[in-house]
C-alpha cells in the first residue's frame, strides 16, 4: 500500500514537475528554505527528546518569543526582558533599531543582534524550565513531565499574549532583497538564501558540538544511558542543561529568521509550528540529529508542492496525516531513531 | 541529631493521624446509617434540580449569574465539561491512555447533529419524529436519535483512530491523538467543498440547528410538562435534560468502574504485560476504553451544538483538549468525584469564575486601577494549574487511593504508559 502511495505521489510530482518546471522549481526553493527553519526548530525536540524521552511542548512556544524578541530588537532596537504576569518590560537599548532604508552596516549589525539576544533569550527559558519542571520529574511516568510541558506551552504563550498583544505584530524586511538567479518565471533571491546561509553553519556548529566535543561526548553518554553516565562520573544534569540550551539556542535563531524572513510573527504561532516541526523530527528519526535535518527539509517540501500544487487550506491535514502515518506504519522514522536503551 | 529526628517524627505525623481519625469516624457512621447511602446522592440531585426555584436569583447567583440574569447559562456550559470530563476520564483515568485530540469527538458529536438536525442538506426532505413547527427543508431527524446516533458516530471514529494507533507507545499515541484533533477540525473547516459538495459549511459553521423536545402528542399526554421544543428564552428545561444527560454519564461511569471491563483498564494501566499474561485482551479492552470515552464526548457535542445554536469549526480548538485534561488531572485521575468536582471547578474558571474573579478584584482592592483583564491570564492560569499539579500533586486534589499509590510508588510506574509492541 505504501509502495502505491509513494508512486501515486511521485507520479503527481513529476507531472507538475514536466508540466511548469519554472513553477516546480521556485515551490521546491520555497520548500527547503521554510524547511531549514523547521529543521532548526525540530533540532530542538530531537536532542531533548533523544536524551530524557520527553516530547517538550513547550519548544514551540519559545521558538515564538523568540520572533518576538527579534521583533523588538527590529522594531525598538533594545534587549527586551517580559516580566510576567506583568506587563512590564525591562528594555536594554542596543541601539539596533532598524528599518528597510538603514544603511548595510547598521542592518548586518541588526541582524547578528537578532540572532545572538534572540539565541540567548530562548537558550535562558529552555534551561530554566528544565531547571524549574522537568528536573524534579525525572523519575516520574513519562505522562507527567509530558503535561508539565504542555502548561510550560500555555504559559510561553501567555507570556507572548501579555508581552505584544494578541494581533499579528509586523517588522521591516531588513534583510536584502536582491535577486541571485532568474530562470524562466522561477528567481531566488537573497532572503532566500541568508536562511539557508545562517542554518547551514549552525547545523555544523551544532554537529561539531556533538560529535567533537568532552560536552558532545557527555550528551552522548547520557542519552544511551542515564544511570550509567553518571557511574562514569558524567554529571548528568549538567549534560542535560547543556542540551536544553543548545536545544533553546536553536529555537531561537529560528525564531529570529522567521521573524526576519517571513516578516511577521503571532503569539500562538509557535503551537502549530512547533508541531509541524516536531513532526519533521519524528520523520526523519526522533534522536537522531542528520534525521531532523533531513524531516525538516521534507516536511517544508511536502507543504511547499500542498500549497503550490494543491491547497494551502489542506496543509494541515495532510502534515499530521504524515505524522500519524509514520508513527504507525514507520515509527523509527527515515533514517532511523536514536533513543535510550533499556526502556 | 538523631534525637531530634526520633522527636519531630511524632509531630510530623499528628496532623495526618487526626485526619484519617476523621475519616475513619466518619467511615464507621456510614457504615452505621446505610440510609446515608442513597439519601446523600438524593439530596445532592434534589437540590441540583431545583437549582433554577431556589437559586437562580438566590444565594448562588452571585458565582454563576453572568449579569444576564441567565446562570443556567453557565451552570449548562459547566455539566457539558463534566460529561467531557468523565469520557476522558475514562481514557486517561481508567485506561491510562493520554489523548491530547479528544476535541476531536466532540466536535464530530456538534457535527453530527449538523448532518442529521440543520437545513445543511438542503436538498434533502427527510423527516423522522423532529419536533420543528413547520417542515423545514435539509435532514431532520428527533433530536434523542440524533444525541444516540452521535453517540454511534463517535465510538466507531474512536474505534477506527484507536485501531492503528493503539499499539503506540504513550508518548507517541499522545502525539497520535493530538494530530487528530487537530485533522478533524480542519476537515470540517475545509469540507464546505469536498469534491463539489458542502458537508460541513465550511468557516461559516451550520446554524439553525434542531433543538431538543417531545412533539405534541408527548407534550398534551403529559399535560404540558414535557415541552414541545426548546426554546432559546426558556433555559430550565435545557439545564434538566444536561443534568439527565450527566447524570446518566455519572451513573455508566460508575458502573464501568466496577465491571470487568473496569478492571481490565485499571490492571492495562498498571502493567500492560502483566495484564496481557493473566488473559486480558489489550486491543480490545484499550478500544473500548476509546469508544466509550468517545461516546461521552459525542453525546455533550450534540447537546452543545444544539443550545448554542451553531456549531463553527473554530470552536473546537486543542485549548479546549487541553482544558478537558486540565480538570481530569486537577481533580485526581480515575476518581470520579475528584473528575467531577475539578470540571465544575476548571469549567466555573473557564466560563464565569476568571471574570468574577476580575470584577472582584478590580471592585475590591482600590490600588488595583480597575483594569486587571483577567481574561489575558487565561492560557497562563490554565498553564500554571498543570505545572503545579504535576509537580507537588500528580494524583490531583481528590485522587483515588489506587491512583495515588502508584504515584507514590514511583518505581513500577516508570514503564506505565510506555510499552512497545
Amino acid at each position: 500500500m505504501g509502495a502505491v502511495l509513494a508512486a501515486g505521489i511521485g507520479y503527481w510530482l513529476i507531472k507538475n514537475a514536466v508540466e511548469s518546471p519554472d513553477r516546480f522549481l521556485e515551490v521546491t526553493l520555497i520548500g527547503i528554505t521554510n524547511g531549514s527553519i523547521y529543521a532548526l526548530v525540530a533540532l530542538g525536540y530531537t536532542l531533548v527528546y533523544g536524551i530524557i524521552e520527553l516530547i517538550n511542548f513547550a519548544h514551540g512556544d519559545n521558538f515564538m518569543l523568540g520572533s518576538f524578541q527579534t521583533n523588538g530588537i527590529v522594531n525598538a532596537g533594545s534587549f527586551q526582558i517580559p516580566f510576567f504576569p506583568t506587563s512590564f518590560v525591562l528594555a536594554i537599548p542596543l541601539g539596533a533599531a532598524a528599518t528597510a532604508n538603514s544603511s548595510s552596516g547598521q542592518k548586518i549589525y541588526t541582524i547578528l543582534a537578532c540572532l545572538f539576544f534572540s539565541m540567548l533569550f530562548c537558550m535562558v527559558i529552555n534551561v530554566s524550565i528544565e531547571r524549574i519542571g522537568y528536573k524534579p520529574l525525572r523519575d516520574q511516568p513519562r505522562l507527567v513531565p509530558l503535561i508539565t510541558a504542555l502548561g510550560f506551552s500555555f504559559i510561553l504563550q501567555d507570556v507572548g499574549l501579555i508581552w505584544r498583544g494578541a494581533g499579528p505584530q509586523p517588522l521591516p524586511n531588513i534583510l536584502p532583497t536582491g535577486t541571485i538567479f532568474h530562470w524562466r518565471g522561477a528567481t531566488y533571491s537573497w532572503d532566500d538564501f541568508i536562511v539557508i546561509a545562517v542554518t547551514i553553519p549552525l547545523l555544523v556548529a551544532l554537529t561539531y558540538l556533538v560529535r567533537r566535543t568532552r560536552s558532545g561526548k557527555a550528551m552522548r553518554a547520557t542519552a544511551q544511558d542515564m544511570d550509567a553516565s553518571s557511574m562514569m562520573g558524567i554529571n548528568v544534569d549538567r549534560t542535560i542543561s547543556f542540551t536544553f540550551a543548545l536545544g533553546g539556542a536553536l529555537a531561537g535563531a529560528a525564531g529570529a529568521i522567521y521573524a526576519l524572513y517571513i516578516g511577521t510573527t503571532k503569539f500562538d504561532l509557535g503551537f502549530r509550528l512547533g508541531l509541524f516541526a516536531f513532526t519533521a523530527a519524528v520523520l526523519g528519526g526522533i534522536g537522531n540529529l542528520s534525521g531532523a535535518v533531513l524531516g525538516g527539509i521534507v516536511l517544508g517540501l511536502i507543504q511547499a508542492y500542498t500549497e503550490g500544487f494543491w491547497d494551502a487550506r489542506w496543509t494541515t491535514t495532510v502534515v499530521f496525516s504524515v505524522l500519524i502515518a509514520i508513527l504507525v506504519f514507520r515509527p523509527s522514522g527515515i533514517l532511523g531513531e536514536q533513543v535510550p536503551e533499556g526502556q | 541529631m538523631s534525637g531530634e529526628a526520633g522527636q519531630q517524627a511524632p509531630k510530623a505525623s499528628r496532623p495526618r493521624a487526626t485526619t484519617s481519625s476523621w475519616r475513619a469516624s466518619w467511615r464507621r457512621y456510614r457504615r452505621e446509617h446505610r440510609w446515608l447511602r442513597w439519601a446523600i446522592p438524593l439530596a445532592i440531585i434534589v437540590l441540583a434540580f431545583s437549582y433554577p426555584w431556589w437559586g437562580l436569583e438566590g444565594p448562588l447567583s452571585f458565582i454563576f449569574n453572568d449579569g444576564l440574569g441567565i446562570d443556567n447559562d453557565t451552570l449548562f456550559n459547566m455539566s457539558v465539561y463534566v460529561m467531557l470530563a468523565l469520557g476522558l476520564n475514562v481514557v486517561v483515568g481508567y485506561a491510562g491512555l493520554l489523548d491530547l485530540g479528544y476535541v476531536a469527538f466532540f466536535a464530530l458529536g456538534a457535527y453530527t447533529l449538523g448532518w442529521f438536525g440543520s437545513g445543511l442538506f438542503s436538498t434533502r426532505d427527510i423527516h423522522f419524529l423532529d419536533t420543528n413547527a413547520t417542515r423545514l427543508p435539509g435532514i431532520h431527524l428527533s433530536f434523542w436519535a440524533v444525541v444516540i446516533l452521535a453517540g454511534a458516530v463517535c465510538a466507531f471514529a474512536g474505534v477506527l483512530i484507536g485501531w492503528p494507533t493503539l499499539r503506540l507507545r504513550g508518548d507517541y499515541l499522545a502525539i497520535v491523538t493530538l494530530g487528530f484533533g487537530e485533522i478533524i477540525p480542519d476537515v470540517f473547516r475545509n469540507g464546505d467543498s469536498i469534491a463539489g459538495h458542502n458537508l460541513t459549511g465550511g468557516v461559516r459553521g451550520v446554524t439553525q440547528l434542531d433543538r431538543p423536545g417531545f412533539g405534541d402528542t408527548l407534550h398534551n399526554a403529559t399535560g404540558g410538562i414535557l415541552p414541545v421544543r426548546y426554546n432559546s428564552l426558556e433555559l430550565r428545561p435545557w439545564f434538566w435534560t444536561i443534568l439527565v444527560m450527566m447524570l446518566i454519564t455519572i451513573f455508566v461511569n460508575l458502573r464501568l468502574r466496577d465491571s470487568k471491563l473496569g478492571r481490565a483498564w485499571i490492571a492495562v494501566r498498571e502493567d500492560e504485560i502483566a495484564a496481557s499474561a493473566m488473559g486480558v485482551p489489550l486491543m480490545r479492552t484499550k478500544l473500548w476504553a476509546y469508544a466509550i470515552g468517545a461516546i461521552f464526548g459525542g453525546f455533550a457535542g450534540a447537546v452543545y451544538g444544539s443550545f448554542i445554536n451553531g456549531i463553527f469549526p473554530t470552536g473546537f480548538s486543542f485549548q479546549i483538549s487541553v482544558i478537558v485534561l486540565v480538570m481530569v488531572i486537577v481533580g485526581g485521575m480515575g476518581n470520579i468525584w475528584g473528575v467531577i468536582a475539578g470540571a465544575m471547578l476548571v469549567s466555573w474558571l473557564n466560563f464565569r469564575g476568571l471574570d468574577k474573579i476580575g470584577e472582584w478584584i478590580n471592585g475590591g482592592i482600590p490600588g488595583s486601577g480597575n483594569d486587571i483583564a483577567i481574561a489575558k491570564y487565561k492560557f497562563g492560569i490554565f498553564g500554571g494549574l498543570l505545572v503545579i499539579m504535576m509537580l507537588f500533586r500528580p494524583e490531583g486534589l481528590i485522587p483515588s487511593s489506587r491512583r495515588k499509590a502508584e504515584f507514590a510508588e514511583g518505581e513500577g510506574t516508570a514503564t506505565l504508559y510506555d510499552v512497545r509492541t
